[in-house]
């Protein structure tokens, strides 16, 4: 088993050599990110918008329930909400999300391209497969899954903010007073910096699952199972090590 | 001319070619023929580079392919296309797109002159205007195979290689693919390579056939002499292959 996983993790770094070549064509790579953008991130604004609305406004319910108390003053309610949307329901749960929905995309699409040889017809023509198809798919990852969390974190204080006040369970005022209190800039750099990580996770693992697919539309099914399944593992795991390194 | 000296491949213990040498001519259809696991699949993916071979060398109008650099071997597969068994066309791309793309990677001509080779190379594999915005996935697999005919030879190679391209194709659709193919290899003075199990194919357009069995090459010569070679193993398969009106009318 141990042996498997070193054989795995040595196939990736490899793989991720192969990705990070000099691309052939600036212009066409270019042209495949601004795709890429469009397919993994334009398209996962209404589920992030959706997810992180009911995601705030949970929050709120669940914490001013917890805190109901004439001595905890609403606006502690705002912090709370506040920092568990910016900390941690943001970055981690919508990547959590995108894996699924981004990742199995991905993975499923390269799977589909090795089994039906267009990969092969790439690399006739000239061009290295791995880079031109998973080189933008990344980069789109790094640069829209910030924007992404960043829509979130607004969504979620928004959700948030409009439970707490339609269901009466905060004074709508002192609530918005506990998002601005004691806010400290270098949680939202924390909060992005995690995005980042997950978004190359995302996007590298998937990857790579679906380029090393072999045989039919059945094993296509599989990897992509299984990359969700890794991905959602790896996301946990760094997410710990990253709160262990930078929250410390 | 593509030269093939001692190529062998094994996958694990399973040795695919045993030692193959063959001439494949220049200006020609030239057939690798033999039955399912024979290795001729394996042996053309190590003509274009798809498979590294073990041991052998493979040269290309004397230049040895098996032996180059990348970079060197990116610039060399310029003069290369292919068509895959599946089409392998591009499904994110529209009909004339995939036609587009080696240009567009490749090529320093204008917008104009692209679209002006686009729309040479479609017209000469006989596919409508109306189909060019098409997805590739709502094309029959006659005119997939047409549309991968067009963006193999869009680059204008010298080499064109085919990997069954009569597979999955009615009888009457596969004779219109290798008239194709052979129209275009004398036209073009391309060197084709195309790789089938179809005795058809071989009487039809095989100017110049290989035999393989078991990963060896079994005979070698013109397409129609195969019909009279004494050799069992070349007998046994000709038979086994007789399965179409022409065949079967040639060898009485």
């Amino acid at each position: 088993m141990l042996s498997g996983f070193l054989r795995g993790l040595g196939s990736y770094f490899l793989f991720l050599g192969a990705v990070l070549r000099r691309p052939e064509s600036w212009r066409e790579y270019f042209k495949s990110f601004i795709r890429e953008v469009d397919l993994l991130g334009m398209s996962s604004i209404p589920l992030v918008v959706f997810i992180s609305l009911f995601m705030g406004a949970v929050l709120t319910i669940q914490t001013a329930i917890n805190l109901d108390d004439p001595f905890i003053p609403d606006m502690y309610i705002g912090i709370a909400v506040r920092e568990g949307i910016l900390l941690e329901f943001a970055p981690t749960i919508v990547s959590l999300i995108l894996a699924g929905k981004v990742g199995s995309n991905i993975s499923s699409s390269l799977g589909t391209m090795r089994v039906t040889e267009q990969m092969d017809a790439l690399q006739v023509m000239g061009i290295n497969p791995a880079s031109y198809l998973v080189l933008p798919k990344i980069g789109a990852s790094l640069l829209f899954f910030p924007i992404l969390v960043i829509f979130s974190i607004f969504m979620g204080l928004l959700g948030g903010y409009l439970a707490g006040d339609w269901l009466h369970l905060v004074n709508p005022d002192n609530f918005l007073m506990g998002y601005f209190d004691e806010f400290r800039p270098y949680y939202v750099v924390y909060s992005l910096t995690k995005t980042v990580v997950f978004a190359f996770i995302i996007s590298s693992v998937s990857a790579w699952y679906g380029y090393h697919v072999k045989g039919g539309a059945v094993e296509v099914g599989k990897a992509s199972t299984k990359a969700v399944v890794t991905m959602s593992f790896s996301i946990i795991l760094f997410n710990y090590i990253l709160t262990d390194v930078m929250l410390q | 001319m593509i030269e093939v000296r001692g190529i062998k491949k094994a996958f694990g213990d399973q040795e695919v070619l045993k030692g193959i040498d063959m001439d494949l001519k220049p200006g020609q259809c030239n057939l690798i023929i033999g039955s399912s696991g024979s290795g001729k699949t394996v042996m053309l993916k190590s003509i274009v580079g798809l498979i590294q071979p073990d041991e052998g060398q493979v040269l290309l109008d004397g230049r040895d392919w098996t032996a180059m650099k990348e970079h060197d071997r990116k610039v060399l597969r310029q003069e290369m296309g292919m068509v895959f068994q599946a089409s392998a066309l591009f499904t994110s791309l529209s009909v004339e797109d995939n036609v587009r793309f080696p240009l567009d990677f490749f090529s320093t001509m204008s917008a104009s002159e692209k679209n002006e080779r686009v729309a040479f190379c479609l017209d000469r594999v006989r596919i409508p205007q109306s189909a060019l915005t098409k997805n590739p996935a709502e094309l029959s697999g006659g005119m997939q195979k047409r549309v991968a005919i067009a963006r193999a030879i869009v680059l204008n190679p010298k080499y064109l290689f085919c990997d069954e391209p009569n597979s999955g194709l009615d009888p009457e659709t596969s004779v219109v693919i290798d008239q194709l193919i052979q129209e275009i290899t004398h036209d073009f003075g391309m060197t084709t390579v195309v790789n089938t199990h179809d005795m058809n194919s071989v009487l039809e357009i095989g100017d110049h056939v290989v035999l393989m069995r078991h990963g060896y090459k079994v005979w070698e010569g013109a397409g129609p002499d195969i019909l009279h070679s004494t050799d069992q193993e070349v007998v046994d398969y000709v038979f086994r292959s007789a399965l179409f009106k022409k065949v079967r009318a040639a060898l009485k």
